[in-house]
């Protein structure tokens, strides 16, 4: 087991006029090495659940266990709980302040007390996952690279901390295709070769279908629907009445099926649902 | 409607020279819906700076409508002109109140008060945002603050409207918000619309699209047209609908579909008549 | 804790307080403010009290709303406090270590808690009942006449009305930025203080890099609006005194007269 999470239950503002419940009584079960997507519109409570996995904010109620390591209770050092669980915020170039890319890089590593040779490993690794060039871009300043290069950087200054848990809020925002595929790749290689927990947050149904295993649909600070991607995806109607969707190409499938054309509706992938038509049309032209 | 002649555009600051836009012929016309695509750098923001006279080329000419933006004394009249909505929606919010956002414009054209008054109430009714009316902007969503920016835009009684990627930073609420009421604009009130985006079910909704790359137009047409060309696009890094992508593999697999197929209602028809 | 500062916000709401115009708010609060250095006894707080009183209560802003800004001056209020307590000369009426506490001194801290108190409160009342535009075109009309001496009325109106309306996405962005920044390991609360204001580098570029790409963006978007300063510049709204006003005259004049009344009387 990668994280579990009890009863977790937040408010907002508690005993004030704004109250408010931001996540309600949430119980989840990540197990270790999986690739989960995390979606739910604006303020469905995704983003105050990721901060919790990560000690910034603390739980109203309720416990959350990272590796056996219940990072809720009082005595827990927090940089305890930051070698484990790597949080990638949204834009996180904004985040950037160092002179150079190698400095940047290494915040994470120099504060949780390593020697200069591990952080200058870590940082080395770190900018290899990324595809940063060691030696064109370790003296560069992190505000001379490009929007892309300069995401790529800021994800490394957290990937260089080695957690076993990484969380990634919108990492392909604003970003253009091209620089959107070559971040998503560069996290499915990681966690393909290292192994370790992606929970990946996007407004993207496209590049959900493409990369997680699981999905966690979040709404009004609950879990609303969890399970296998083609499981969740079969919910079209209440993903949309929640301001989600499916990607086009299920839209496809769905209006085939409709139509009293026979696709497994358990088939998700581009090139499958592809094999499908193929099967269908092929009959006749092949 | 707005004139491009053998326009470039050169970036020039004591260490470095660099070519954002190297020869680009573009004439839109009154009231159509162009989308310009193309991946981040590619010259599209700089060509959308320089319709709105925020930047000068240094070759060739702009005409918005007739005007010539090199002219320093009609710089205000195209700026009314031709309006523009940027990509943050907070850093174009220049009031703390709704309302006040929405006529700095025609303050700054110094119309008469109950003018203000009645452009203000028309450009927020045209968004949808009437009822926030006297909300502070930094409790607006993304897409109620693009559209705010929108109307703040309409209140100068535009006759285009430039948006350099005004859904980029947003959630797919917000997008369809705001791509409902650029769609809406363009299609009741007859503003033309020059849309700078990423997302290709916005631009599959243009009427033409123009692809950019290294400051030149690679290619041009309607969205049928362009998408025709998917390896073109993808070779560039852009999108192609999943959709148009499936009738193209499907071409290559020898079976015989159409190659303008851009949504799921035309490949549904498309397949139904095959199966 | 960047929640609770309400210094400088606006309340809205419907009440007659609301309504005053801008301009005469803003003399008031000078007034109000000239008012509190005039008094030099406890007792001359009494119509200062009721004053405050009534202006919370016919404006509608909750009282706790007003307490609550109060907080984040906590510490200098304290600090106030202490110095006044521990270095006013006179009758010691009790001491530890090298500190006296004197009569006097007590007396001291306690007025000028109170002045300090009611400084903060008057003056937050003005912005808490007056929409940050209305209280810049006040600032911007009745520094007009100073214009002639080469003023930039127009030019710091709109420096304040543009700080009011990026501080809650300063402050929103603020937050971001530290949480991205612990995430990282960084730790902002511990150590001695040389050792926090390093700590506080993390935080602050990444802020102020923000805040000139922001202002950058901005500026960009004010000139494609059309925007070339005050010249020739009109407004959606523009002040005028009403009979609003004229009650709102005689209310403080009775506020000041009663001022004077205690300090010749009592």
């Amino acid at each position: 087991m990668s994280i579990s999470i009890k009863n977790l239950t937040y408010i907002y503002d508690q005993g004030s006029p704004f109250e408010t419940m931001a996540l309600e009584d949430v119980n989840l079960e990540i197990e270790k090495g999986e690739f989960v997507g995390l979606i739910g519109h604006t303020g469905s409570g995704k983003s105050t659940l990721i901060q919790h996995m990560n000690g910034l904010i603390k739980p109203t109620m309720g416990q959350i266990i990272v590796n056996g390591f219940n990072i809720t209770e009082d005595k827990v050092k927090l940089s305890e709980i930051r070698k484990k669980v790597g949080l990638v915020f949204q834009y996180p170039e904004y985040q950037l302040f160092e002179e150079t890319v190698y400095k940047d890089i290494a915040f994470g590593p120099t504060n949780l007390g390593l020697d200069k040779e591990e952080i200058d490993i870590r940082v080395r690794n770190a900018m290899d996952i990324v595809s940063l060039d060691f030696e064109e871009y370790k003296e560069k300043s992190p505000f001379e690279l490009s929007g892309g290069q300069k995401r790529r950087a800021a994800i490394a200054g957290v990937l260089a901390m080695e957690p076993e848990v990484l969380i990634l809020d919108e990492p392909t925002a604003g970003l253009d295709p091209r620089g959107r595929d070559e971040i998503l790749s560069q996290i499915k290689r990681l966690h393909d070769e290292k192994k370790i927990t992606v929970i990946l947050v996007s407004h993207s149904m496209e590049d959900i279908a493409k990369l997680v295993d699981r999905i966690i649909v979040m709404h009004n600070g609950k879990i609303e629907l969890t399970g296998p991607k083609e499981e969740v995806f079969k919910h079209s109607k209440r993903l949309e009445e929640i301001g989600l969707g499916l990607p086009q190409i299920l839209y496809l499938v769905n209006a085939l099926r409709a139509k009293g054309i026979p696709i497994d509706e358990n088939v998700i992938a581009f090139d499958a649902i592809k094999s499908e038509i193929l099967k269908l049309v092929g009959g006749k032209h092949a | 409607m707005i004139d491009i002649k053998s326009v470039g555009y050169t970036y020039e600051t004591t260490e470095y020279k660099s070519k954002a836009i190297d020869m680009i012929d573009l004439n839109i016309k009154k009231g159509e819906f162009v989308a310009i695509i193309g991946h981040n750098g590619s010259g599209k923001s700089t060509l959308a700076k320089l319709i709105n006279g925020i930047l000068l080329p240094t070759h060739g000419t702009i005409l918005v409508a007739g005007l010539d933006t090199k002219d320093s004394e009609l710089i205000w009249e195209i700026r009314k002109t031709a309006g523009m909505v940027f990509q943050n929606p907070d850093n174009q919010i220049v009031a703390t109140v709704v309302e006040e956002d929405v006529a700095f414009g025609p303050e700054n054209l110094g119309l008469p008060q109950e003018t203000i008054r009645t452009r203000v109430d028309e450009s927020l009714k045209q968004v949808g945002m009437t009822e926030y009316m006297k909300k502070p902007p930094h409790l607006l969503s993304g897409g109620q603050k693009q559209r705010v920016a929108i109307a703040g835009i309409l209140a100068m009684k535009p006759e285009c409207i430039v948006l350099d990627e005004p859904t980029a930073m947003l959630d797919p609420v917000g997008r369809n918000e705001v791509m409902e009421t650029i769609e809406r604009l363009n299609k009741e009130e007859g503003i033309t619309i020059v849309h700078i985006t990423h997302f290709m079910e916005e631009v599959i909704k243009a009427d033409r699209v123009v692809v950019i790359e290294n400051g030149r137009i690679i290619i041009q047409g309607t969205p049928k047209e362009v998408f025709k060309e998917v390896d073109k696009l993808q070779d560039m890094g852009l999108d192609v609908p999943q959709v148009t992508l499936m009738a193209h593999s499907l071409r290559k697999e020898g079976i015989d579909v159409s190659d303008e197929i851009l949504t799921v209602e035309e490949m549904v028809e498309e397949l139904c008549r095959l199966v | 804790m960047l929640r609770d500062i309400t210094i400088g916000q606006y309340y809205p709401a419907d009440s007659f307080i609301h309504h005053l115009d801008a301009r005469f708010k803003i003399i008031v609060s000078f007034l109000f403010i000239i008012s509190l250095f005039m008094i030099n006894d406890f007792y001359q707080y009494i119509p200062v009290v009721i004053f405050v009183m009534l202006i919370v209560k016919i404006s509608k802003v909750p009282f706790k709303y007003i307490l609550k800004g109060l907080k984040p001056i906590m510490l200098i209020l304290i600090f106030a406090f202490g110095i006044n307590i521990f270095l006013t000369e006179g009758e010691v009426i009790f001491s530890f270590w090298i500190l006296d506490i004197t009569k006097e001194g007590l007396y001291q801290a306690f007025f000028m808690m109170m002045r300090l108190i009611f400084l903060i409160t008057g003056t937050s009342l003005l912005t808490l009942t007056t929409s940050p535009i209305m209280l810049t075109d006040g600032l911007e009309n009745l520094l007009n006449p100073f214009k002639k001496i080469g003023l930039p009325a127009h030019e710091l109106a709109m420096m304040m009305t543009i700080a009011l309306r990026f501080i809650p996405t300063l402050l929103k962005e603020t937050d971001k930025i530290m949480k991205a920044q612990m995430a990282r390991g960084a730790d902002f609360e511990s150590g001695n203080i040389f050792k926090r204001a390093k700590s506080l580098i993390p935080l602050l570029v990444p802020l102020f890099i923000s805040a000139f790409r922001r202002a950058d963006e901005l500026a960009m978007a004010m000139e494609a609006r059309c925007y070339r300063g005050g010249e020739n510049r009109t407004r959606l709204k523009t002040l005028r005194y009403t009979k609003k006003d004229i009650i709102g005259l005689i209310f403080i004049g009775l506020y000041i007269a009663s001022i004077i009344g205690v300090k010749i009387y009592l």
